[in-house]
């Protein structure tokens, strides 16, 4: 081994612990702005302080937080759920059942990708105005079940699915919606748990969107109203932080718990 | 006679498995975007349009928001995303080392960062990056300036605020997509290269770069995407200041149809410039990618 390679190792790890210090002390911050009064925070107080109880009480003082978590629980959970059966079912179905014509579909699908959304925001606001769906549920949740992307994730891992389940599921008389559900679905969990992340994550987060649709207070999720806060004069970043570790704890867990599968999702996919 | 029966039946369930899927796209996708389409020829106010012909493209050629909105969003996108896609690569190569220790404990410290929501993070960058913040004050401890930054207040540190905090919350996601197909190249190649000789910087660039090409070209157009209709950041980081220096076509939009007095129409005529630049630059990704890939 010559003098550059062995210079080079201890040069990766502190690259590595330098981006691992980077990405994890935001997180630190968030945790230990959570004790600090806000005069502290902006000053840049690095440890621990003794508000979190204050900043508690401030934060249930200001919000109605039962309310802006049911909100946006129940639109990241009927959101996540709808968008993962329908676009695994077509996910599936373009894979499994190939025509020429569905083809054609797939790739218009795939080129329709890369239209932004604020392309689309103007007509959908229309459209859900029109609709009288302004200020639901519904119209966060209607526009973001087809996700193309997450159709596209299924299509490359179903690629994965061994054929040998299926002609033998129909050889024991199954349809093929039982197929789907009973063969396919247990299968793939590694691939659900991975879209699971990313809708979930897509849904909690949703900013843009639900801005435009969502106009009451008792109807805004926490990312809004959290959001708004901190356009405040002067902001109680105490106060703000401590609503910032609540609100990013449904997707820490989530992504805990499912993160052994999540690489091996990613994995499956692009393989 | 059997056969046939089959393929119909087959036809039938695809169709039933991908039906739901394609009636939402169609109504929530595609009737916008013909919709849209059409929008951005009429002029008018609120709901009250008439067709304007080129009005809107003319307008655009004469708005200096829309140009600074433009000139923004393009230094975003030209800055940003390099650095994002080769720092992604770096991480994700040494990462993929496996003698390397920690690398479970790293790869979840850098990916971390794709978990947090989008106000936890907005807040986060403007609490710290304050005149007075933990990050001026640690520059300062380590001699790096002399005087506190003026992250928030200065229209060049602003921008610079907005590249760093989209870099590190999108470095992790771009690193997995590497490290997933990294690991999908065979070892041995990189073992017959070494006993060849080959030093390591001509193995990244020879095997490890040309064998990602699919997958950097994947990212690049997701990022590309990403950058040019940036939002979120800006919306809550720096609103677009100081005086619009961070102002961004997507939020231009945004004030344009719901701040301002509504103008669906010139709005909607912004927006397909953005349409019109992703597909330009996707073009092109994918026309470098296959030039080069003769020599891979």
């Amino acid at each position: 081994m010559n003098a550059l390679a062995l210079a080079r190792r201890p040069l990766v790890y502190v690259l590595l612990s330098v981006a691992a210090f980077v990405s994890v002390f935001p997180f630190y911050w968030m945790v230990v702005g959570a004790t600090n009064k806000s005069a502290d925070i902006v000053t840049g107080k690095p440890s621990l302080g003794d508000s979190l109880f204050a900043n508690a009480a401030t934060f249930f003082a200001t919000v109605d937080v039962a309310r802006i978590f049911w909100n946006s629980a129940l639109i990241a959970v009927v959101g996540s759920l709808l968008t993962l059966a329908v676009s695994s079912l077509a996910g599936y179905g373009f894979e499994m059942f190939r025509s020429r014509f569905r083809e054609r579909l797939f790739a218009l699908m795939l080129l329709l990708l890369s239209i932004p959304f604020a392309a689309l925001m103007v007509p959908l606001f229309v459209m859900i105005s029109q609709a009288h769906l302004t200020n639901t549920y519904a119209a966060v949740i209607l526009p973001g079940i087809a996700s193309i992307f997450i159709i596209f994730y299924f299509r490359q891992a179903t690629k994965a699915f061994p054929a040998e389940l299926r002609d033998a599921a129909r050889v024991d008389g199954l349809k093929e919606w039982q197929i789907f559900l009973y063969i396919y679905l247990p299968v793939m969990r590694s691939t659900y748990a991975a879209a699971t992340i990313i809708v979930f994550m897509a849904n909690w987060n949703n900013y843009l969107w639900p801005l435009i649709v969502l106009n009451t207070a008792d109807m805004k999720t926490a990312t809004l109203i959290i959001s708004a806060l901190t356009s405040a004069y002067t902001p109680d970043y105490g106060m703000i932080l401590f609503g910032t570790v609540l609100a990013t704890l449904p997707t820490l867990i989530i992504f805990f718990l499912l993160q052994r599968q999540f690489v091996e999702g990613l994995l499956g996919s692009v393989k | 006679m059997a056969q046939a029966k089959l393929g119909r039946s087959e036809q039938v369930t695809g169709w039933a498995f991908v039906a739901p899927a394609l009636v939402l796209l169609g109504i929530f996708m595609i009737y916008p975007i013909i919709w849209s389409l059409w929008m951005s020829f009429q002029v008018g106010k609120g709901m009250n349009l008439s067709f304007g012909g080129w009005a809107n493209i003319i307008r655009l050629t004469k708005d200096p928001v829309f140009i600074r909105a433009l000139v923004n969003t393009c230094i975003f996108f030209v800055v940003q995303v390099p650095i994002m896609i080769v720092l992604a690569l770096l991480f994700a190569v040494a990462l993929n080392d496996p003698k390397l220790r920690f690398r479970g404990l790293f790869r979840t410290a850098i990916f971390l960062p794709c978990v947090t929501s989008l106000i936890a993070y907005s807040t986060l960058f403007k609490s710290m990056f304050a005149t007075d913040g933990v990050v001026n004050n640690a520059l300062i401890w380590l001699h790096v300036v002399s005087g506190p930054i003026p992250w928030l207040q200065d229209p060049f540190w602003a921008k610079v605020l907005i590249i760093l905090a989209i870099t590190w919350r999108w470095t992790g996601y771009n690193m997995i997509f590497y490290l997933a197909a990294l690991q999908n190249i065979d070892r041995s190649i990189y073992e017959a290269a070494r006993i060849d000789g080959i030093p390591a910087w001509a193995r990244f660039t020879g095997i490890t770069i040309p064998m990602l090409k699919p997958v950097i070209l994947f990212t690049t157009i997701i990022s590309t995407i990403g950058t040019l209709q940036l939002f979120d950041e800006v919306n809550n980081i720096t609103i677009g200041g100081p005086s619009d220096a961070t102002l961004t076509l997507s939020l231009y939009i945004y004030n344009l149809t719901f701040k301002f007095m509504p103008s669906f129409g010139y709005s909607a005529t912004v927006s397909w410039v953005i349409v019109v630049i992703v597909a330009i630059l996707s073009f092109l990704q994918f026309l470098i990618a296959r030039d080069r890939r003769p020599a891979a």
